[in-house]
Formats: C-alpha cells, structure tokens, sequence
C-alpha cells in the first residue's frame, strides 16, 4: 500500500487521458458511462496495485478491456457503443466524425493500438505494455489499422 | 486520405473534458464510490474564521482535519499511507461535520456530536487526546493534568507531544491544553489559531 498516490490525484492526472481513450473506443457519448465503470474498478482494485509507477498502463487495461464489454452488449444494445443509426439516411457529417467511426468499426487490437498510438501519445512499448503484446505486434497493430482506415475512409 | 491525414486526423481529438463536465464527472464518480462501499477516505476543504480548513472521514468518523499551514497533498498522502489510498474529493459526506464546525465558530455549538475515527493515533497518544475531551467549552487544563488523566501523571512531554501531533484538532479539543505556568504551549495550527480558539470558547465577554 506504501507508494500509492491518494487516488484523487491519480483521476487528476489520469483522468483525462483515461476519458479520451474511453472516447476514442466507444464514442464521446457513451464515454461517460465508460469512464466511471472504468475508474471505479480501479478505486475497487487500487490497494492491491503492485507497481505504483504503472498506475496509468494500469488504468489504460481497464478501461481497454470494459470497452470490449461494450461492444459485445452492442450486439444487443446499439446505444451501448456510439453507432450511426443503419437505418437512417446518411447525412453530411464532420469528416472526423466519420474516421472515428471507423475506428469504432476496425477489429479490437487495431482499434486499441490505433488509439494509444495517436489518441495518447504512447510509444511502441508502452502500447506493447497496455496490451499484453510484444512491441513488434504493437507496432503491427498501429500500422495495419492505419491502413485499413485509410483504405475504408477512401471507399 | 494519406495516411498523413489519418494520423492528423486521430491526434487531433477527442478533446479531454473539461469545466462544468469535468466537474460533474468527478462528482458522480466520488458519490458512487461512496455508494459502493468502495471509499475509505471522503475529504472536502471548507472555509473557517482561522483559513481554509480540510476536513476528511472514514466510515468510522471524521479521521483528520487540517489548518492550510499543511498543504492538502501532504495530509491526503498521510492519509493515503497509514489510512488508504482510496481517497476522493466527497464533499456531500461530510455535510454534518462541516456544519457542526460553522455552528462553533459562530458560537451556536459548545460540543461536538460527531463520530471520530482515530485510525491516525494509538496508545497512550490517543488517552491523551481521549483526555481533552474531559475539558470543558471554555475552561482549560494543562499538560500534567492532561497526562494524569491519561494515566501516566509523569508522562508531561509525551502528552505534550501527543498533542502537538494530534490530528483532528478543535474536535479534539487539544487547543483547551495550556502549560502549567499558564503560558499558551503549542499547536498543530499555530500559536494565533490556538489563542483564537481560546477567546472564541470565552465568549464576547472575553476581555483579552
């Protein structure tokens, strides 16, 4: 337990990095929601942290693995992960709006590394470290969503 | 789109939240920790006649309050260390005792009827701090007697010492404790917050 910010400082530093890649995973609405689950599974599983100093790769897994919840409640509940409506007849929308979408729409490690590669600035390894991957797959991972985006962004 | 833009494109957002959303975020978050059972330590600051107080509580009761002379990290990292590091900004939990303590400085309230949590003191430190309780709104005792009521009438420095350290002050009425010869002794918060609290209890009648 020695070594552990007060977890109010770990939301003042984290917080906001942690919202974003909830954003980037599940859209901005839903992130909210996404955040909060995050975050209280960490308050939850905080004193059993045992390296104080990876407190964010930590934070980072949670809400990467509840994201991957969400999408499987998706198949039952669309409003859970932020979806544009099949039914409705496609209107201008924000050129950015429809990147995100896709992301949202690329397979969950491209989906995730694209993410922490861009969305968070990470490095190879740190991306490699949130994963459970090795860097080369991390590496892997960044670059073939990349390319898949570009290819489905030029459809 | 080059991959260029792509990049460009996913570096440029989602914007962290910010402001009133950010704030009301933080606010659920604490609200539902604390419906979960997954808080051990509420903290919320509150303004005082003697400067900004912070004031925090475990499900036991209140476990420390601080005069602004310690800043907040330093007492939110005592805390995280001998207490828990599951610590949120909850200001709704502590409502009563925030109350209770405006009640006293503008002289409505002479007891306090609040749970205490003395998780941060342990033997004979806590007698003596148990021991100031035994002192009434207004009257004072000094380190000997507070000492022999804690059992140990030798004991004047280290009662002294539990004093000087005690971590829920004004609750813990550890300002009502002078030294025998009548000169103020110490305080956690300061000689002026010490002498202020003295003449508050005294009443507007107070002379000095």
């Amino acid at each position: 337990m020695s070594g552990l910010l007060p977890f109010e400082r770990v939301v003042d530093r984290y917080g906001g990095d942690v919202w974003r890649f909830c954003a980037s995973q599940v859209g901005v609405d839903p992130a909210d929601d996404l955040f909060q689950d995050t975050m209280l599974a960490a308050l939850d599983a905080y004193p059993r942290l045992r390296d104080p100093n990876a407190v964010k790769a930590w934070l980072l897994r949670i809400a990467a693995r509840k994201a991957v919840d969400l999408f499987r409640t998706a198949a039952r509940a669309p409003a859970a992960v932020a979806d544009p409506d099949p039914g409705a007849v496609p209107g201008p929308q924000p050129p950015d709006e429809r990147l995100w979408e896709q992301v949202r729409a690329l397979p969950v490690k491209q989906r995730q590394a694209v993410a922490l590669r861009y969305v968070l600035d990470l490095d190879h390894a740190g991306i490699a470290t949130v994963m459970h991957t090795g860097t080369e797959a991390a590496r892997r991972n960044v670059f073939e969503g990349v390319r898949s985006l570009r290819a489905r962004l030029d459809d | 789109m080059t991959d260029h833009d792509v990049e460009r494109t996913l570096a440029s957002g989602p914007q962290a939240p910010s402001g009133q959303h950010w704030a009301r975020l933080r606010a659920a978050l604490a609200e539902r920790a604390a419906g979960e059972g997954l808080l051990d330590v509420a903290y919320a600051p509150m303004d005082s006649p003697l400067g900004p107080l912070l004031v925090a509580a475990t499900t036991v009761g209140v476990v420390r309050l601080a005069f602004d002379n310690e800043t907040s990290d330093a007492v939110l990292d005592e805390l995280a260390l001998r207490v828990s590091p599951r610590i949120l900004s909850t200001p709704c939990r502590l409502d009563a005792p925030r109350r209770q303590l405006e009640e006293y400085f503008r002289g409505e309230r002479t007891q306090f009827d609040i749970p205490l949590d003395w998780a941060l003191t342990r033997g004979f430190r806590r007698q003596v701090l148990a021991a100031t309780a035994g002192i009434p709104y207004g009257a004072t005792g000094n380190y000997r007697s507070v000492a022999t009521a804690a059992g140990n009438p030798g004991a004047v420095r280290a009662a002294g010492s539990a004093l000087a350290t005690n971590p829920i002050p004004i609750l813990v009425p550890c300002h009502r404790v002078l030294r025998s010869d009548g000169t103020l002794g110490g305080y956690r918060g300061g000689p002026d917050r010490k002498t202020r609290l003295l003449h508050l209890e005294r009443g507007p009648t107070d002379p000095a």
